[in-house]
């Protein structure tokens, strides 16, 4: 019996995001028949989708953004609590499943966690649930009592009755509120109200990451399990020809060799090692295809023509920024390259399927649910209300769990091929340094023009290179142009930039080679920032200024960008002397709606071969901040991924294949090179759209270090990481 | 097989000796604790205790790790009271993904046996396990609560 409508391709697709921050979706989800309310593991009814108390007055938050790391679980029960007035120290914390959405018409919203949006995008409509319970159960108590709500409070998930003084609790009314009808219209709290809101609340999740009990999805046991690895043809775009499974059938513990798709490769064992010995022993043909003769240096050239390409996407301009450099008295010219990065999450790509007939079960780590549920309804080929994702925590996302679900793909195609057991696939390291969804190459000319008198009469800032939207997302793409490319450099908005410049053109030229770029933490603002604030630090060394009075002439009608600029530069003592050997760079942006800028003392060792990085200064506004504490440890980890991607890190290409396959060729950097940061968290309120907090600081880390690097030495690295100019990390 | 003597308990397990450590300890013995970071002893995230020493255990092959005492993760607390790093993790709020976490503080506590109050510098040295979500300040401002206290 099927009364569910068949799966419809185009039933739901989310594009509309493109200008909304660094993720956007545009995968179809498919429909799925509406069903009752979901009860809470142990049967107890909900009081709404977001919020299910227990008789012992335990209150289990549902929310649909993915834990990776970034405490987004803990800030989003804090929203909550702030309006269900419960007790902090009864909360819990669960997943509704993607499945569970799509048949209650999204009801938790959008799954994607990305972007920097878990809360800043969600914080309306879960704090809301919150408040609606919490009238909910405050009218069920008074209900009880036949007495008017009006004359109810709750506070501590206790709610009296004012003028008898009598008092219940919210496990005891907890059953006859979820009968009751979803009131409308509760006014939230205003933000001066807050008790929970903007306080440093501890993470609801740490117990178990300290004792080794939490179970991420590589820890995953089932009964029957088998474990699969997969080695995916090693160019994009080539395929499996032949694999010859008779070399390793004989193998212990070895127990199927299947194709998966049409170009890769998996072996299924009793254990992870038995696969991956198997697979490594196993003689596969690949056919590499056209894509096999592309090097770096050949995208190098093809990027670097692209500087001077009569077309572009226009991404911002005012003025006459060309005629401006026609007239100028002087001009300013450099050209900066950016590379291609994976996201090295240290929990490598996994995903355990469930395969029969007429159900296809999947556990993942995913930074978006609905992504991984229409990757697994496609795979399986089965209608979607036979399917069903189960979420589990991240062992780190950085981008690459979100949009792209190949490994969930992978993994269903493979359960397929062995009905009824349910298998593991877990990648190799290798596997996942050769099949990143890779930080986009980018190249950058940038030229400035000055009056006789040192004004900067204008810019020219032409990007050249790969365009995410264009191989993830075309339909998010506005007429051809990319508009993610330009984040940080818009003329308005999320990504808005600091500086008004009398004349000023920045375009695009897109070039699109066959590596797959994707979403990695921070995303286009990576680059962008260091192509931008270097370059304005070339620019006042040109005009014989200070590089932080010469930003604050150009950042008048940008008060928020200003302050987050001075507050650093205030905190590090810019201005005064520093001690001897030291010397200091600034940076700043606007990224994912918060303001953020760095200010950087490092000192040179070896001749300038070695740059020792003592002490950042990040200042932060989100405009509001839920919780301080994590903002400022997301901050200090975003300079470790920020560092050690200027430092170390870069993916090249060879015969068409990414050259690095560990983190012996792929480096991070370690607690001896962790400079001391000091996070000035400033919210500064307002309706503007709230900030996001994961990723914007990571942009001012590289472009302040560099620029204390010119202070210390006279020198502008303009091409990354430093390993490759015989820089190291003291 | 082989005869691994984890946090105190005897297993007798079906295993090739040339098998990492890493792989006895999570798929035959089932203590998924200990992480799978890089398989080439780079990162730290499978790091162990061998007779009271840190190693890395993708490195190792169990027939090395025969007759020896190994501690993982599961096994830093005693009697069901943390090890003094794994209260001060909590306190600290250290961990944010948490996977490279077991990893770290078998290292930490391997150091802290040696070097009961370690100096910045000492950390340094004998910590060089990779942690992509950057907890280094956290692990660091936490090492030192635990032990000058
Ligand atoms: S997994 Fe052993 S050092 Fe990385
Ligand atoms: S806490 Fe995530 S890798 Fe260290």
């Amino acid at each position: 019996m099927n009364s569910l409508p068949p799966i419809s391709r185009r039933a739901f697709v989310i594009g509309a995001a493109a200008l909304g921050g660094g993720l956007s979706l545009g995968f179809a989800l498919p429909a799925r028949a509406q069903t009752a309310p979901v009860l809470s593991k142990d049967g107890i009814p909900e009081i709404n989708a977001w919020v299910v108390i227990k008789p012992d007055d335990t209150v289990v938050i549902r929310m649909a953004r993915s834990e990776m790391g970034q405490g987004t679980i803990t800030g989003l029960a804090q929203l909550v609590v702030e309006e269900l007035h419960c007790d902090w120290a009864k909360v819990t914390t669960e997943y509704p499943t993607p499945g569970q959405s799509v048949a209650r018409k999204r009801i938790w919203g959008d799954f994607s966690t990305g972007g920097s949006r878990g809360i800043r995008a969600s914080h309306e409509y879960v704090r809301m649930g919150g408040a609606t319970a919490r009238t909910m159960l405050i009218q069920a108590a008074a209900n009880g009592w036949g007495v008017p709500a009006s004359e109810c409070v709750a506070a501590k998930s206790v709610i009296t009755h004012k003028p008898s003084g009598r008092t219940t609790s919210y496990g005891k009314v907890a059953l006859d509120a979820a009968k009751l009808p979803v009131p409308e219209g509760v006014k939230l709290k205003d933000p001066k109200e807050w008790t929970i809101i903007g306080k440093p609340m501890k993470r609801l999740d740490t117990a178990d990451k300290v004792n080794g009990k939490k179970i991420y999805g590589a820890d995953l046991k089932l009964p029957g399990m088998l474990t699969a690895t997969i080695k995916d043809c090693p160019v994009t775009g080539g395929k499996l020809k032949s694999f010859d499974a008779a070399k390793v059938m004989g193998l212990k513990g070895v127990k199927k060799v299947v194709p998966v798709g049409e170009t890769a490769v998996a072996v299924l064992a009793d254990t992870f090692w038995r696969a991956k010995t198997a697979l490594d022993a196993l003689p596969i043909v690949w056919d590499e295809g056209e894509n096999a003769k592309v090097s770096s240096a050949a995208i190098a050239d093809w990027l670097k023509a692209g500087l001077d390409a009569p077309e572009a996407f226009v991404g911002n301009a005012n003025g006459d920024a060309k005629a401006a450099l026609a007239g100028a008295a002087k001009k300013v010219e450099a050209v900066y390259a950016y590379p291609y990065l994976n996201h090295a999450p240290m929990e490598p790509m996994n995903a355990t399927a469930l395969y029969t007939p007429d159900k296809c079960e999947v556990w993942v780590p995913t930074q978006n649910g609905e992504a991984s549920f229409a990757a697994a309804v496609a795979a399986s080929g089965l209608p979607a209300d036979k399917v069903e994702v189960y979420k589990i925590d991240l062992g780190g996302g950085f981008g690459r769990r979100g949009g792209f679900q190949d490994y969930v793909s992978q993994a269903v195609l493979i359960a397929k091929q062995m009905p009824g057991t349910p298998v593991k696939l877990l990648w190799t390291r290798e596997e996942d340094m050769q099949h990143g969804r890779y930080h986009p190459i980018m190249q950058c000319k940038l030229v400035g023009a000055f009056d006789a008198q040192n004004n900067l009469t204008g810019l020219h800032m032409r990007l050249s290179g790969q365009s995410i939207l264009a191989s993830v997302f075309p339909q998010n793409l506005d007429k051809g142009k990319d508009n993610l490319t330009f984040q940080g450099l818009w003329p308005a908005g999320d990504f808005a930039i600091g500086y008004t410049i009398p004349n000023l053109l920045i375009d695009h030229s897109m070039r699109n080679p066959h590596i797959l770029p994707g979403f990695w933490r921070g995303v286009n603002i990576n680059q962008n920032c260091i192509f931008l604030e270097c370059f304005l630090d070339e620019l006042a060394q040109a005009a014989g200024q200070d590089p932080l009075d010469f930003r604050r002439k150009l950042m008048g009608n940008h008060p928020k960008h200003r302050a987050v600029l001075d507050a650093v530069a205030e905190r590090i003592g810019w201005g005064k002397p520093a001690a001897k050997g030291v010397h200091r760079g600034l940076a700043q942006m606007k990224a994912f709606g918060s303001y953020v800028a760095a200010a950087a003392e490092i000192s040179v060792e070896d001749g300038g071969k070695a740059i020792r990085v003592h002490r950042i200064v990040a200042a932060t506004d989100p405009l509001y901040a839920v919780n301080p504490a994590q903002i400022e440890r997301q901050v200090s980890g975003s300079f470790v991924y920020g560092l050690s991607a200027l430092f170390y890190q870069e993916c090249t290409v060879k015969d068409g294949r990414i050259e690095q396959a560990n983190f012996d060729s792929f480096n991070s950097m370690r607690i001896a090179q962790m400079p001391k940061v000091e996070s000035i968290v400033m919210p500064s309120g307002g309706t503007e759209p709230w900030g996001g907090v994961g990723e914007p600081t990571i942009c001012v880390a590289a472009p302040a270090v560099l620029n204390a690097y010119f202070a210390a030495t006279g020198r502008r690295i303009r091409t990354f990481p430093l390993k490759n100019h015989g820089i190291a990390m003291a | 097989m082989a005869r691994l003597t984890i946090n105190g308990k005897t297993h007798d397990i079906d295993v090739e000796p040339d098998t990492p450590l890493l792989w006895a300890i999570r798929d035959h013995i089932g203590l998924t604790g200990t992480k799978y970071g890089c398989g080439i002893g780079e990162c730290g995230s499978c790091t162990v205790h061998i007779d009271g020493q840190a190693v890395r255990s993708c490195s190792v092959p169990v027939g090395a790790a025969l007759g020896k005492a190994i501690t993982t993760i599961e096994g830093l607390a005693v009697n069901g009271v943390l090890h003094k790093l794994q209260q001060a993790w909590i306190q600290h709020d250290v961990p944010q993904c948490g996977y490279c976490q077991s990893g770290m503080l078998m290292a930490l506590a391997a150091l802290v046996a040696k070097t009961p109050r370690p100096t910045d510098a000492e950390i340094d040295k004998a910590i060089t396990n990779i942690c992509r979500c950057g907890t280094f300040q956290q692990v660091r401002d936490a090492v030192h609560n635990a032990t000058r206290a």
